[in-house]
């Protein structure tokens, strides 16, 4: 997790170089607000990966002496098959749809799309289906 | 010899299970949150994208057989290069690259059971199957798709200069898909953040696994901003706003910056998986280690760093744009795709080549980027660029990149379509389908490099003053021909091959961890992992007195 | 096993890496030297202007140095693929890296690729430069036409699709442009001229030509602007320096082609069906 850290804030560090150049080079505000953007999107997950890689135990998955006993054990939920997927995907298609062919549009569309996070909510804390 | 094989990592329930159990036919099609099925139905949306695109160009390329040509009329023309553009860059080759084989490969190359949010990558493809219908829908409305090119430079894609539902289905397919790709991109990165087999360090995953994780950061910072450019199009259009009218104190050139700054990265988007794909399948058709991991790893970020800050090359003919900063940092850019390119080189130098269709098809890649990535040279030089500009030269070019990653692709579905379906396709007829499609692209592309020099411009839909370039145009249309009989090479090749020639589990000794497990994989992709202790899990683990030179060339380490 | 692994037999003096290939890189750069640098034009001319010709020189500096690159490349595949065929199941030695080589083909791209950049700046600066004795020329573009008027003589030429509205500028003096659109992008190219650059609404270009060649040169809009953007054309006739100025006098306060009342879409049509039919059209 540390490598991660370090390989996005280096990344932030050279995007915020090559905004602070560019901003005195062509004074362009939309570009260079664009790359100094792009600088802090790599520091937040890259600070967090390094302040959270100091408190965590370490993953076999780090270590170049990782064995499978080490990471024997529940790796994750997986929650198999689920309907709520389809359900947000029609309801963000209907959302869609309802920029171009009119508002009503909205009604199955909030309508598919808060049924859907109940619905995925509830599943998620149940565990999945199996 | 001590035994290395380990028992599996245990999951959090019973896997026989679901093997009885849970829905059928299509409802098990619309409920799976499994990465194997959701990344094969992205593949074969994908190919199908790819044939209606292509069918759009096989028009194209016939209207422009004669300088006058009416097989369409001049607003068809529009809108049929605007949804070719579309289709095959939004809908084909984004969705193939990291949504098709990555979603099925990347778990099972660093072994994980699935990706880290399966039902969040199940909603990533219906966003991507919405959003295909949504666009292509704009065809049966009354004003017919959207025809503004597959860029929509304002104000051309203003509701003054482009009315019509066929514009903002346009738009609006472009949200879904944009959001799909940055589902997609979150969960490839947790997954390979958090999801690798014990010994699978971040140094230890194959160059495809970490193509696709630099593409994954790059989508989560460039799509967003197109997502950002869309609405504010949509709001201009529709909302009486004025950010890229000039009545009204707005800027239409903001449109171009705000577009490129996610259209350059997204092109390194598109051609890192493929670069990935092809750096899987030289190795193991070379019986060698890659040539320069870490260089090819390196290079891999500096092509995704600097990818931000070129944006503008794009727009050198605007008057607009600090012409030197683009220009340097462009050409930049060619040094480590050349690295890129001599590490392919180096990893066959000395190698025991084997000439399978994948190999082929990864050799010819190498060959057409090449000349594709020369050419893009010449347009980072902005005085080259000026008179190159929104001509053939510039179409061709991009069609030799965008081939090149066909011929990836191919590559890749020939490589690994043993171990997602269990059976391998017909040799002969990949290596027909191959030389059609090798061939077929250099007569298609290396003509309108010509044209481009010779003064045509693109989006041109006749081109009655200039009859003197209707040779070079036919032969472009020969090419394509070509192109399109190679895909229905490849379609045939798919029935004749269906079910017919079992693979076994490595049918091509490969080196990676996905040539451990069973083709097709089990569900949770694993019964047993190796212990990983290089880049190479499964060749270490068939041959152990082969293992990678750790310390220079003449040095060996045994077991 | 402690030996270190043999060379190949005979390979010990062979240059290694990329220095075997230099003798194919020599031979033809020799060539080239003796044939008395005349490099091959590689698809563009010199054009009919100062700049068009320093563009073009770029132009054949940077083909010749993809030609080489590509060349040498293309070689190296080549011959990979042929000496390297697959011959029995030996598997072959497992090089991951050679750290030397690989810098060399880091570090020598990246000197290339700064030359290229230095190269492209200066003919950059002379086509960005406006030197102020010149004559100026207003160049509107809009859908689907062109207007050129000359500032300070009351002429305008307007005219829209084939009507092939016609730039006359004089020869051997600076012609500074200053380019605008009324409605949307639309794309200023003169092939003769190695040149375009795009009519922006709300943004005011401009640019400066030195034209060295009398003649009738073709332009055309490249930016897609809407239905007729294929048919946007345009004209620069280059003419001696009184024959600018007769022409001037001659049109003082005619608009030609006169298109103060903006054709409607049918007569567009019309004009279009009726224009093209497939021949060569003016010349």
């Amino acid at each position: 997790m540390k490598q991660v850290s370090r390989i996005l804030i280096l990344l932030g560090i050279f995007f915020l170089a090559m905004a602070i150049v560019y901003w005195f080079w062509s004074k362009e505000s939309g570009g260079s607000i664009m790359i100094f953007a792009g600088s802090l999107l790599c520091f937040m997950p890259g600070s967090y990966y390094g302040w959270w890689a100091k408190r965590m135990a370490p993953h076999p998955q780090d270590s170049k002496t990782g064995t499978s006993e080490e990471g024997a054990g529940v790796v994750a939920t997986f929650p198999g098959t689920s309907i709520w997927p389809f359900t947000l995907g029609m309801a963000a298609f209907f959302v869609v749809l309802s920029l171009v062919f009119g508002i009503w549009l909205l009604i199955p569309g909030l309508g598919l799309a808060v049924w859907a996070l109940l619905g995925g909510t509830a599943e998620g804390r149940r565990g999945g289906n199996h | 010899m001590t035994d290395v094989l380990n028992p599996a990592v245990h999951h959090g329930h019973d896997d026989a299970h679901d093997e009885h159990h849970g829905p059928t036919g299509i409802l098990k099609w619309l409920t799976t949150t499994d990465h194997k099925v959701i990344g094969l139905s992205y593949t074969i949306t994908a190919v199908l994208m790819l044939v209606i695109g292509g069918l759009f160009a096989e028009i194209i390329r016939f209207q422009l057989a004669t300088p006058d040509g009416h097989l369409v009329s001049l607003a068809q023309y529009n809108e049929l290069f605007t949804m070719h553009g579309s289709v095959m860059i939004y809908l084909f080759a984004g969705p193939f690259a990291f949504g098709g084989l990555p979603n099925i490969i990347v778990p099972i190359q660093i072994g994980a059971p699935d990706m880290a949010f399966p039902r969040l990558n199940a909603l990533s493809y219906w966003l991507y199957l919405t959003g295909s219908i949504t666009m292509l829908s704009g065809f049966f409305t009354s004003g017919g798709a959207a025809n503004f090119g597959w860029v929509a430079y304002a104000p051309l894609s203003n509701a003054v200069n482009s009315p019509g539902a066929g514009a903002d289905l346009w738009i609006g397919g472009l949200l879904l898909t944009g959001f799909s790709a940055i589902f997609t991109g979150v969960n490839l990165c947790a997954t390979i953040f958090y999801l690798r087999a014990p010994g699978m360090t971040l140094f230890r995953m194959p160059v495809f696994t970490w193509n696709l994780l630099v593409t994954a950061i790059l989508i989560l910072l460039a799509f967003p901003v197109l997502t950002a450019g869309l609405i504010m199009l949509y709001c201009d259009r529709h909302f009486g706003t004025h950010i890229f009218s000039v009545q009204g104190g707005g800027v239409p050139v903001l449109w171009q910056n705000i577009f490129w700054f996610w259209g350059h990265p997204e092109v390194y988007i598109l051609a890192l998986p493929f670069f990935g794909i092809v750096t899987e399948v030289i190795p193991v058709f070379s019986r060698k280690p890659v040539f320069g991991y870490k260089g090819m790893i390196f290079a891999t970020m500096t092509i995704a760093a600097l990818s931000l800050g070129v944006w503008a090359h794009h727009m050198f003919t605007t008057g607009t744009v600090l012409l030197p900063f683009f220009s340097f940092m462009s050409l930049l850019i060619a040094v480590p795709t050349g690295i890129k390119i001599f590490n392919w080189i180096g990893t066959m130098w000395r190698g025991q080549i084997w000439f399978s269709t994948a190999m082929l098809m990864a050799i010819g890649f190498v060959v057409t980027f090449l000349i594709g990535g020369l050419t893009g040279i010449y347009l980072a030089s902005p005085p080259l660029d000026f008179f190159t500009h929104d001509t053939y030269f510039v179409v061709a070019h991009f069609h030799s990149v965008v081939m090149a990653l066909v011929l990836a692709g191919m590559a890749g579905l020939y490589y690994w379509g043993p171990k997602i379906t269990g059976y391998i396709l017909h040799e002969g007829l990949g290596k027909i389908q191959f030389w059609f499609l090798f061939i077929g692209t250099q007569v298609f592309t290396l003509p309108m490099y010509l044209l481009g020099l010779y003064g045509m411009p693109r989006r041109m839909a006749v081109y009655p003053h200039n009859p003197e370039w209707q040779h070079l145009n036919e032969i472009a249309t020969l090419g394509a021909i070509m192109i399109g009989i190679s895909t229905i090479v490849f379609v045939i090749n798919v029935g004749y091959s269906w079910k017919k020639f079992p693979a076994g589990d490595n049918p091509w000794d490969g080196h990676t961890l996905e040539w451990f497990t069973t083709s097709p994989p089990p569900h949770h992709n694993f019964y047993r992992l190796p212990q990983i202790r290089s880049e190479r899990p499964t060749w270490d683990y068939n041959h152990p007195e082969h293992k990678a030179l750790e310390h220079g060339k003449h040095e060996e380490s045994h077991a | 096993m402690d030996t270190p692994a043999l060379p190949p037999q005979g390979a010990a003096n062979r240059p290694r890496g990329w220095r075997r290939y230099r003798r194919f890189v020599a031979l033809p750069l020799a060539a080239l030297a003796l044939s008395g640098c005349t490099l091959p034009t590689f698809g563009v001319s010199k054009g009919a202007t100062t700049s068009s010709a320093s563009v073009f020189h770029l132009w054949q500096w940077f083909s010749l140095a993809a030609a080489i690159i590509g060349a040498f490349t293309v070689v190296l595949i080549v011959w990979a693929v042929l000496r390297y065929r697959r011959k029995g199941e030996a598997i072959p030695e497992q090089t991951q890296y050679h750290l030397p080589l690989e810098l060399i083909y880091t570090i020598v791209p990246l000197l290339i690729v700064i030359g290229l950049f230095a190269a492209s700046m200066v003919v950059e600066n002379k086509e960005v430069a406006n030197p102020t004795n010149n004559v100026q020329v207003n160049v509107n573009a809009f859908q689907w036409g062109w207007k050129f008027s000359y500032p300070g003589s009351d002429v305008v030429v307007i005219g829209e699709t084939t009507q092939d509205p016609v730039m006359v500028i004089p020869v051997n003096t600076n012609i500074h442009v200053i380019l605008t659109s009324t409605d949307v992008v639309h794309g200023f190219y003169v092939k003769a001229f190695n040149f375009s650059r795009f009519a922006l609404p709300g943004v005011t270009n401009d640019f400066t030509l030195r034209p060295t060649q009398t003649g009738t040169y073709f332009g055309q809009c490249t930016q897609l602007c809407g239905l007729y953007h294929s048919l946007m054309f345009f004209k620069v006739r280059v003419v001696s320096q009184s024959d600018y100025q007769s022409w001037l006098a001659a049109h003082k306060n005619v608009a030609l082609y006169n298109a103060s009342t903006k054709i409607t879409d049918q007569q567009l049509s019309t004009l279009v069906a009726t224009k093209y039919t497939g021949t060569t059209g003016e010349h």
